[in-house]
């Protein structure tokens, strides 16, 4: 007997560490010692709260650096690690602490100052992760649920559980995978949901879920 | 008056069922809110609105209000001066006496409810009360304290430590504190005169009633008449505007009749004009939303030219009715807007001008922003989302982890 697919909803609630920084030097600092939900919030804010920006602007410290810092090669380093192909908080927070290491070696510790009122605010985010009442018993079912489950659900199971529950995989793909989707599974899997908005990523698995569904 | 699944059709049927989700995880807890009016203000207009969803969802939520006499108030104005930055002068004689009226106020207003929500100072000492029936308390804090006077937020900081969390309206308030803090922005409601949907016939007879053209381009501010909004500004850059692209420019607002300084803005504003047939000033009465409204919808430019500014939700009221906004990234606004997708952000009255034009002479780009910028306020600015921070806000207090499973 198969398994039916659960849809799961999270909801962030966001706090604030009353921890700001002015400068390169600070940021780092800050990067090395918030917590990993801290982290996982600066790389996925734009993302659950931009749903319509194509492209994404990038994670929150390249967006400083660049637009408050005014330092466009530091920006562009932050911006382009490429987060998909991180499997953990851990290996994200070292990959940025290896870019700021590493500029600020090369400054030999000069540091600019944004403008005052410009400050990296550190926040973080505690995430409720529910039920929804929607089950899936097949692929039919599916294609049907993701049209009308919340940007919150899909969210979840596409990002959440891969990076921050540290599940490996995507949900859908592991689920796909054991009703025998082989195919549609690794489909799933190998997109960059990172490089699209979230209206955008229901779009495309709706469109590779409803081909393989059989009338 | 609106019930809770009437938003649906506004913000997702979606965001409305995990609403109901939540809800029915806090069943069997009561929660008082406690605020020192029940009448005017920003809280009491946010209760006001929101304590009929909540109730609405099912949960059971109440309002009390403290009294005080004239005295306390004015040391509580005080503190909101102080925490504004203002130097005041606060005695020992007059903090002790705040704290002797919160203590008044306990026996009528406290009540057995699983978790106490107190807004602003004025009831912050209340918690002294938490010693003796235990249960769940936060501090909710409305005001804007980018830069408060060390003296009185050492003295409220012995009182908020007490609480088991702090909640703030925009990141820069945050402070180092030894208890959680929360970040939950305030909102607009879709479904208010103020931003609901109005038919262009409404839209306009407003403007034919002010004698606004709606053939030609219209840019607006709508704010009180206050300096810190800084409305001459916005003259002197239509001005630079003018120069080379046609436009008409409002200025519209409310205010005391009372206020002298109000009335001595206004008379600063209608100078700087200059009696330009193309500018309009427009003191409205309150109760003027459809008016502010219609105004806004009408308009091809909103602008919010503050120089300081506590969260600023006229941007949000703009951006909700598709309009590019131009406004100073101070307070709230950055929240808001992300310079050139959902909105632009300047720090000067060259920098608005220059905006102004680019968006008149562009206005495929000037809609795209404004597109963006509904999209924005739709997920992250409406009444729907500030429930559902509140919701998860009372969940959070009976849980220690960051992920939790409910």
């Amino acid at each position: 007997m198969e398994k039916p697919f659960r849809f799961y909803t999270r909801l962030n609630l966001v706090e604030l560490l009353g921890r700001q920084a002015k400068n390169v030097a600070e940021l780092l600092e800050g990067v090395r010692q918030v917590s990993g939900s801290s982290i996982y919030y600066h790389t996925h804010r734009f993302l659950q709260q931009h749903h319509y920006l194509s492209p994404e602007p990038p994670n929150d410290f390249a967006f400083w650096v660049t637009n408050s810092v005014g330092l466009d090669t530091l920006g562009e380093r932050l911006a382009s690690v490429d987060t998909v192909k991180f499997r953990s908080i851990r290996g994200l927070r070292e990959k940025f602490l290896e870019i700021l290491e590493s500029y600020s070696r090369e400054q030999n510790s000069r540091n600019t100052d944004c403008q005052e009122g410009e400050e990296f605010h550190f926040m973080s985010c505690r995430t409720f992760i529910l039920p929804t009442p929607y089950e899936a018993w097949n692929l039919k079912e599916f294609c049907e649920i993701l049209r009308k489950v919340s940007i919150n659900s899909i969210y979840f199971h596409i990002f959440e559980a891969r990076l921050r529950l540290e599940r490996g995989e995507n949900d859908f793909s592991n689920w796909l995978e054991d009703i025998g989707q082989k195919k549609l599974a690794r489909d799933i899997s190998r997109l960059d949901p990172y490089t699209m908005t979230l209206e955008g990523l229901r779009k495309k698995l709706i469109q590779r879920a409803s081909h393989n569904v059989k009338d | 008056m609106s019930r809770i699944k009437d938003y649906a059709s506004v913000a997702g049927e979606s965001t409305v069922e995990e609403l109901f989700l939540l809800a029915e995880r806090l069943k069997g807890k009561t929660v008082q809110n406690i605020n020192s009016t029940a009448v005017g203000g920003g809280v009491a207009e946010i209760l006001v609105r929101m304590l009929p969803l909540l109730r609405d969802l099912g949960v059971d939520v109440w309002w009390d209000v403290i009294k005080g006499d004239e005295r306390f108030f004015n040391i509580t104005k005080k503190f909101h001066n102080a925490l504004h930055g203002v130097d005041v002068s606060i005695g020992r004689d007059e903090l002790e006496y705040f704290v002797d009226v919160n203590r008044e106020n306990i026996k009528d207003v406290l009540r057995d409810a699983d978790i106490h929500f107190i807004h602003d100072p004025q009831p912050i000492a209340l918690i002294e009360e938490k010693a003796r029936v235990g249960r769940k308390w936060i501090w909710r804090c409305h005001i804007d304290f980018t830069d408060p006077k060390k003296e009185v937020w050492e003295f409220l900081k012995t009182y908020i430590e007490q609480y088991e969390g702090a909640v703030f309206s925009a990141p820069a308030f945050s402070r180092p504190l030894t208890i959680r803090q929360v970040l939950i922005s305030p909102s607009i409601d879709p479904l208010s005169d103020k931003n609901k949907e109005l038919a262009d016939d409404m839209i306009n007879s407003v403007c034919e009633r002010f004698k606004i053209n709606r053939e030609r381009p219209i840019v607006t501010q709508i704010s009180r008449f206050d300096y810190l909004k800084d409305p001459i500004g916005v003259i002197k850059a239509y001005k630079l505007v003018k120069e080379r692209v046609d436009c008409q420019l409002v200025l519209a607002g409310g205010g005391a009749t009372d206020d002298p300084e109000g009335m001595k803005v206004l008379d600063d504003v209608r100078r700087e004009a200059e009696d330009d047939p193309d500018i309009f000033i427009l003191f409205l009465p309150p109760g003027s939303d459809v008016e502010i409204n219609a105004l806004q919808r009408a308009s091809n430019i909103v602008l919010q030219k503050s120089l300081r500014e506590g969260f600023g939700l006229t941007v949000a009221e703009a951006l909700w009715k598709e309009k590019p906004v131009i406004a100073s990234a101070v307070g709230g606004i950055p929240l808001q807007i992300t310079h050139k997708y959902s909105g632009i952000l300047t720090h000067s009255i060259e920098g608005t001008a220059y905006w102004i034009k680019q968006l008149l002479n562009e206005p495929d780009y000037a809609r795209r922003l404004g597109a963006n910028g509904k999209q924005h306020i739709q997920g992250n600015f409406l009444i729907t989302r500030h429930i559902r921070d509140y919701l998860l806000l009372f969940l959070s207090l009976y849980e220690q982890k960051d992920i939790i499973y409910l």
